[in-house]
C-alpha cells in the first residue's frame, strides 16, 4: 500500500512542529519551576544578609559578592589574552603552519571538560604554587577555562570589520596598532564585548572548575587568597546535601536570573554587532 | 619613517604573538600536570590493573575503573538517545518550517536557556525525576535512567543549534531544485537537506556526548555514585567525571594520584571524541 506522501508531509510537518515546541516547552518549564519555587523565598533580606546554620536560614550575600569577584577577575586576566590572540590571527600573520597549532590550542582548551580544569587548578594553583583555596586560585583556573570563547567571539567581531576602514585608516597615514586601537577595536567592541559577557555567563554557572580551587568557604572572600564560595557552588551544596530545600531553590532562583540577565545583554551586543556590519 | 617608530611595531607584534601563545602554553602545562600525577599509578598498579579493574577501593591499593568507563559511555549513550532525535526534530523545524515570527522567538530562547547552569538540571533531576522513576518503575530512583535523561535535557540546545547551523548552510538551490521536481516538503527534508548536512548533525551529535561525557556536578546528584557495572536501566551508576569530584577534596597519595588516572582516562575519550568531531567537520569543509 502506498500512503499518499502529500498525507505524510503534513504528519511530519505537525509531529516536528509538536517535537520542536516540547524541546523549548521543557526549557522554558525549568526556568519556570525555579521561579515559582524560588520566588517566595526571595527578599533584599535574602539577598544582602550572610547565611546562618550553613545556609538553612538567613541569606546569600557572600556568595552573591564571591560570584562577582569571581566572575569579574577571571575577565580581567582572559580579555587582554584573549583580545590580544584575537587580534594577532586576524591582523598580525597569515594562516600558516603556526597559527593553525595556536587555532588547534585554542580547540583543545575549549573541549576540555571543566572537571579535569578543577584537577588541574587544584594540583597546579591550589598545591604546586601553594595558593591554597582562594579566590586567586579559582579566578585563574577559570581564565583558562574562558579564554577559548572570548578568542572566538573576538575573532568573529573583528573579522566583521569592514575593510575600507582599515583601508581609509591606513591611508591616513596610521600605523597598523593606531588601526587596531582606533579603528578596529571600537567598530568590533559590540562583538568582543558579547565573549565578555558570556564568559561570565560560565564563570557564574560553573560548579566542578570552581569548588575544587576556590573552595567553599561561607565567609565574605576579603583578599585574593581568602577561599569563598560562589553562588553556583552553594546552590550545590544546599542541595547535595539536603540541608535547605527551600534556600536551594531562592538562591537557584537568583543565579538563574543572573544567568538570563548576563546572555540577554549578550545577545543584544551580538545583535547590535550582526545589524551593524550586514 | 624613523626607527624607533619600526621597533614599536615589531615590539606590538611580539608581544601579541606572545599573547597567542598563551593558550597552547596552557594547554601544555595542562596536560604536563594532569599526566605527571597520574600516569605514575598506571605504571605501579598496572595499566589493565587500573583500565579493566573491577574494584575500585583506592585505600587499599584497588584502582579499577572499569566499572565507571562502561557508565560514562551508557550515560553518554543513553543522553544521546533521549536528546538527539528531539535536538534534530527541533533543528529541523526551525530552519525548515518555522515561519519568521517564530524563529525570532525560538532562536533567541533556546540560546538563553543554553545558559541554564548544569547544577540546576541536576537539582531538579533529583526533585522530580528521581521520584518519578521510584514510585513507577522501582529501585532507588537514581538511575542510568534519570541520569540519561538529566544529561540528555542538558545537551538539547548544543545539539540543536549546532545542527541548525549545519541546516542552514545547505544551499537553497538543494531545496528549489527537489520542489521542483514535485517532491514534497518532508520528502525534501528527508532526502536532500538531512543528507547533505549530514556531516554537520553528526558533529553537532559528537559535541553533545562530549558535553555529556564531561558533565560531573549534575551527574553526582542523579547518578546514586554505586561502585557496580549497572545491569539495567533502574542500576545506580558512577562516572569518571563524578568518580574524580566526590573524592577529590580529601583525598592523599596512590588515592590522589589514582583520581588523577581517571582523569587522564576521562581526557582521552574526550580528546578521541574531539578529533572524530573536527574530522566530520573538516570532511563537510572539504566536500
Amino acid at each position: 500500500m502506498r500512503i499518499n506522501p502529500r498525507y505524510i508531509d503534513k504528519i511530519m510537518r505537525g509531529s516536528l512542529t509538536a517535537q520542536a515546541l516540547f524541546t523549548v516547552g521543557i526549557l522554558v518549564l525549568i526556568v519556570v519551576v525555579i521561579f515559582i519555587k524560588g520566588f517566595s523565598h526571595v527578599s533584599m533580606e535574602f539577598i544582602f544578609s550572610n547565611p546562618e546554620d550553613m545556609g538553612r536560614l538567613g541569606g546569600i550575600f557572600p556568595s552573591i559578592a564571591g560570584t562577582i569577584f569571581l566572575g569579574l577577575l577571571s575577565i580581567a586576566f582572559a580579555t587582554p589574552l584573549g583580545v590580544g590572540t584575537a587580534i594577532f590571527l586576524t591582523e598580525y600573520t597569515r594562516e600558516s603552519f603556526f597559527t593553525r597549532i595556536i587555532r588547534f590550542g585554542v580547540e583543545s582548551l575549549a573541549g576540555i571538560p571543566s572537571i579535569i580544569y578543577g584537577l588541574f587548578g587544584f594540583i597546579f594553583f591550589v598545591i604546586k604554587l601553594k595558593m591554597g583555596w582562594s579566590l586567586l586560585s579559582g579566578t585563574l583556573t577559570v581564565a583558562i577555562m574562558v579564554l577559548p570563547t572570548i578568542i572566538r567571539t573576538s575573532e568573529e567581531a573583528i573579522k566583521a570589520v569592514p575593510n575600507n576602514l582599515k583601508m581609509v585608516s591606513f591611508s591616513l597615514g596610521a600605523t597598523k596598532w593606531e588601526t587596531v586601537t582606533r579603528v578596529i577595536l571600537p567598530s568590533a567592541a559590540p562583538g568582543v564585548l558579547t565573549g565578555i559577557m558570556l564568559s561570565i555567563g560560565r564563570a557564574v554557572s560553573e560548579t566542578a572548575a570552581v569548588i575544587f580551587t576556590m573552595g567553599s568557604s561561607l565567609r565574605l572572600p576579603t583578599s585574593i587568597m581568602d577561599s569563598g564560595r560562589t553562588m553556583a557552588v552553594h546552590f550545590y551544596i544546599l542541595a547535595r546535601e539536603g540541608i535547605s530545600m527551600e534556600k536551594a531553590y531562592a538562591t537557584a532562583l537568583v543565579l538563574v536570573c543572573s544567568i538570563l540577565v548576563i546572555n540577554i545583554v549578550a545577545y543584544y551586543l551580538m545583535n547590535r554587532m550582526i545589524a551593524r556590519y550586514s | 619613517m624613523n626607527k624607533k617608530f619600526i621597533d614599536k611595531e615589531n615590539i606590538i607584534k611580539f608581544v601579541l604573538a606572545l599573547f597567542a601563545l598563551s593558550s597552547l602554553l596552557f594547554l601544555f602545562v595542562i596536560f604536563v600536570f594532569i599526566l605527571s600525577e597520574g600516569l605514575p599509578l598506571f605504571y605501579k598498579a598496572g595499566v589493565t590493573n587500573i583500565v579493566f579493574g573491577m574494584k575500585w577501593a583506592p585505600t587499599k591499593a584497588s584502582f579499577g575503573i572499569f566499572p565507571m568507563i562502561i557508565s560514562s559511555f551508557m550515560v553518554t549513550f543513553g543522553a544521546l538517545v533521549v536528546g538527539a532525535p528531539l535536538a534534530l526534530a527541533c533543528a529541523t523545524y526551525l530552519s525548515e518550517y518555522a515561519g519568521r515570527k517564530m524563529k525570532i522567538f525560538l532562536k533567541p530562547s533556546l540560546e538563553l536557556l543554553a545558559g541554564i547552569p548544569s547544577v540546576v538540571y541536576g537539582f531538579l533531576g533529583v526533585v522530580y525525576i528521581v521520584p518519578i522513576i521510584r514510585e513507577h518503575l522501582g529501585g532507588a530512583g537514581f538511575s542510568i535512567l534519570s541520569t540519561s535523561l538529566v544529561l540528555g535535557i542538558m545537551i538539547l540546545p548544543t545539539i540543536t543549534s549546532i545542527s541548525f547551523d549545519a541546516l542552514m548552510s545547505v544551499p537553497a538551490a538543494y531545496r528549489e531544485g527537489s520542489l521542483a521536481m514535485g517532491a514534497t516538503k518532508w520528502q525534501t527534508i528527508y532526502r536532500v537537506v538531512l543528507p547533505a548536512a549530514r556531516s554537520g548533525i553528526l558533529a553537532s551529535f559528537i559535541l553533545g556526548m562530549g558535553r555529556a561525557v564531561g558533565e560531573t556536578m549534575a551527574v553526582i546528584m542523579v547518578a546514586g555514585n554505586a561502585l557496580k557495572i549497572p545491569t539495567s536501566l533502574l542500576d545506580p551508576l558512577r562516572t569518571l567525571t563524578s568518580n574524580i569530584a566526590l573524592e577529590l577534596a580529601y583525598a592523599t597519595g596512590d588515592h590522589r594520584r589514582a583520581l588523577f588516572s581517571t582523569g587522564v582516562v576521562l581526557l582521552v575519550i574526550i580528546m578521541s571524541l574531539n578529533l572524530v568531531a573536527n574530522f566530520w567537520v573538516k570532511a563537510r569543509v572539504s566536500k
